[in-house]
């Protein structure tokens, strides 16, 4: 391993990615990425998966990241494909998915000279990256490729980006993979201060209407087993944000879902009512608080995150903690259990109080005859999984889907629900679920899509069909831009500006054809089970057209900048499901 | 509101210096002045911020410049707690019977003379920035012709450096 190989810069950043393990990359070809494709022509261990745009390649690698827990890998050449990844990029970081996304960049020599496909992308990413490297020297590429892997999977995860000048990786040297990173600045903490831990479980113990808030950094930190631990010994209830589904089983009794602007009822209250909110790797998003003055007016906060500037940022922090979580919420369950051996915390009316909202305010639509409810089809696709023998793997685009997605799915493994939560990258869905099956061919990936979502990058159904990395896309067809929709119709006096879509063009059954896919389509609800058995089982990528209700609305809803209490309920009258 | 001297020792790397300002412009933060160049160790730049903001504000400022990978080291240097200087270059219109007087007045204020023209003088100063503005109040009534400040500079006081 550290005996020194003569090679190509292009074979180096091949032997790169091996070294770090991976065993999928994702991209596109083009000129000033020539070489490095012309060094995985020469053989690498590592699968190189062609998108059909390089948006549908980061987002490929962002479901592969989030699906295995490892680094995803994107690969792009210099200008048009670099600011295609951009989009990706600025999700991952949102989301604090890790990723190294490597691009080609014209000659050093033209670097600066507006040259054929030149842009500067270290510049254009530099606020939605952790860190960037624009490589010049083919001596540095050991130890830059070394360090991008080491910044983007420590700490708070995220994306970086590798730039590699077109001479570089045509330049020779003396290749040797390093042991150590060399970044003096990069010290993310590695462990847990004590104290923190004793006042936060003094706070655990002495409260009378605890919650925790649990969020997408449970998962990242492969912290699931430690909450449940912490959930389990203390009796502690908790929500589930977005991004954080499937860290705690959503079977669970004490997983009380959701909170937020399309979160339950119960969720927001029990946030609003609690006297210590319990954030763990979740950073009071706009679209959990609502309005942030009135959010858990009487609570005091125990915020615990990897990063520290998110702490404190948006809601004070009584007691703050800050360190990995997976050793932080093993050492609060230890101290919870030993601060109160002599007299458990006995939380019982507080839970029977949220059992009691969680009674009064399921989720629920009304159903109406002849007309398929696009919840429907969600439980639907939840029921068929249940019957299914092995792990489903779920991914959505962003907007009613998604949220019909979060409230009525049943997640209990983690990495099962993989969904763009911060940036809302409408698209993500299908390359997302490319990604994922790639990283675990042994699930079922099913993509919960929407009209206007599967139209920005349903090309990368070649890429699933070629690539032989067979996924379900059920796109709940509604024919509009359905969240867009609602909000012109309760917040812009139904003016509908441009949000029709059609139910009818594309046909997408015939589009799946067209792809080498298997289409249905799906008009009315006794189709539904039939439709999403065989599409299961269709042993390659499979489209299913819900053609439903487009003036369905998604409820409950707190409208953006409203106090999360003030939930507009669903107006259900006549049937209730 | 208040305005902070924020002191960061960034790695000597390509594109280090337009991570923090761009941090700065992304977050809606305003700085004042910014002051950067070598330290003792070439591989080390430092850089002086001065920046108005919310003591809120202050500290998601440290926190969101530690996580760069080429900031080494964020620091708060409080006023009286620290040396701060800074340099300036103003350029004075004087007439040719006026010229002795302005340069007797510069010496008492405590500014050099760096160049000197038939209609002008270019005087330097460094101290504190209360003492250059006194400077350029001073000279106003002349008539300041051009004017350029390098922006402060601080180091904390090595009888406090036990305090950081």
């Amino acid at each position: 391993m550290t005996l020194k190989n003569r090679m190509l810069g292009s074979d180096a950043i091949l032997r790169a990615l091996e070294h770090e393990g991976v065993d999928v990359a994702f991209g596109i070809p083009g000129g000033a990425i020539l070489p490095t494709y012309d060094a995985i022509a020469r053989g690498t261990s590592v699968r190189h998966v062609l998108a059909r745009h390089e948006q549908g390649a980061g987002h490929m690698a962002e479901g592969y990241a989030r699906a295995s827990g490892k680094v995803g890998v994107a690969i792009a050449t210099s200008g048009p494909g670099a600011t295609n990844l951009v989009t990706a990029i600025a999700d991952a970081w949102m989301d604090s998915t890790p990723l190294v996304c490597i691009t080609g960049q014209v000659k050093s020599s033209l670097i600066g000279t507006d040259a054929f496909q030149e842009v500067d992308i270290t510049g254009i990413t530099m606020p939605i990256v952790k860190h960037s490297w624009l490589v010049q020297d083919v001596e540095e590429l050991p130890h830059v490729m070394k360090a991008a892997f080491h910044v983007a999977r420590t700490g708070r995860q995220g994306p970086v980006l590798v730039d590699v000048a077109k001479d570089v990786q045509e330049a020779e040297f003396l290749f040797e993979y390093p042991k150590d990173v060399d970044l003096p600045g990069w010290k993310p903490p590695t462990k847990v201060h004590p104290r923190q831990i004793r006042e936060a479980a003094r706070a655990i113990v002495e409260a009378e209407r605890p919650i925790i808030y649990a969020g997408g950094g449970v998962l990242n930190a492969d912290a699931c087993a430690e909450l449940r631990q912490l959930v389990d010994s203390a009796r502690l209830p908790a929500v589930v944000t977005l991004m954080g589904k499937g860290c705690l089983p959503d079977s669970h009794p004490l997983n009380y879902g959701a909170p937020g602007m399309h979160g339950s009822k119960y969720a927001n209250w029990a946030l609003n009512k609690a006297d210590l909110v319990i954030a763990v790797g979740s950073r009071f998003d706009d679209r959990v608080t609502g309005k942030v003055s009135a959010f858990a007016p009487g609570a005091k906060v125990i915020h615990f995150d990897i990063d520290a500037a998110e702490v404190g940022k948006i809601r004070h922090a009584e007691i703050p903690v800050v360190g990995p979580l997976k050793i932080g919420l093993a050492q609060l369950a230890a101290e919870v259990s030993a601060v109160a051996a002599d007299g458990a915390p006995d939380h019982g009316p507080w839970l029977r109080q949220l059992d009691d909202w969680r009674e009064q305010f399921p989720f629920r639509y009304a159903k109406a005859d002849g007309v398929l409810k696009p919840q429907t089809a969600v439980e639907a696709l939840r029921d068929a999984a249940a019957a299914l023998d092995h792990d489903v793997i779920w991914t959505t685009g962003v907007g009613q889907h998604q949220m019909w997605a979060m409230q009525y799915m049943v997640c209990d493994q983690p990495r099962s629900f993989i969904t763009s939560g911060g940036l809302g990258t409408m698209g993500y869905g299908l390359p997302a679920a490319i990604g994922a099956k790639a990283a675990r061919p042994d699930a079922t990936v099913v993509c919960i899509d929407g009209d206007g979502c599967f139209q920005m990058t349903c090309q990368e159904l070649a890429t699933a069909a070629l690539e032989r990395l067979p996924v379900v896309a059920v796109v709940l067809n509604n024919g509009w831009l359905g969240m867009v929709r609602q909000w012109q119709e309760m917040f812009y006096a139904e003016r509908f500006s441009q949000t029709h879509l059609t139910h009818a063009v594309p046909d997408y059954a015939q589009l799946a054809e067209a792809y080498g896919c298997a289409g249905f389509t799906v008009e009315s609800e006794d189709q539904l089970e039939d439709a999403i058995a065989a599409a299961f089982s269709a042993g390659r990528t499979a489209v299913v057209d819900v053609r439903c209700d487009p003036e369905e609305k998604c409820f409950p809803m707190v409208p953006a900048g409203a106090a999360a209490v003030d939930v507009i309920e669903a107006p259900v009258e006549g049937v209730v499901a | 509101m208040s305005t902070h001297t924020i002191s960061v020792r960034l790695e000597n790397k390509p594109g280090a210096l337009a991570r923090v300002s761009q941090l700065f412009s992304r977050r809606g933060y305003n700085i004042e002045s910014l002051a950067v160049g070598p330290t003792e160790d070439s591989d080390v730049s430092r850089l002086t911020l001065r920046v108005d903001c919310s003591e809120h504000s202050l500290e998601q400022i440290e926190k969101q410049m530690h996580k760069l990978v080429n900031v080494l080291r964020v620091t708060e240097l409080p006023a009286d707690e620290a040396v701060e200087r800074e340099l300036a270059l103003v350029t004075v219109s004087v007439p040719p019977d006026k010229r002795a007087d302005l340069v007797a007045l510069s010496q008492v204020a405590g500014a050099s003379v760096a160049d000197i023209a038939r209609d002008a003088i270019t005087f330097e100063i460094v101290g504190r920035p209360e003492q250059l503005e006194a400077f350029e109040e001073l000279v106003r009534p002349y008539g300041v012709r051009e004017l350029v400040r390098t922006g402060r500079i601080g180091l904390r006081r090595p009888s406090r450096n036990e305090r950081t």
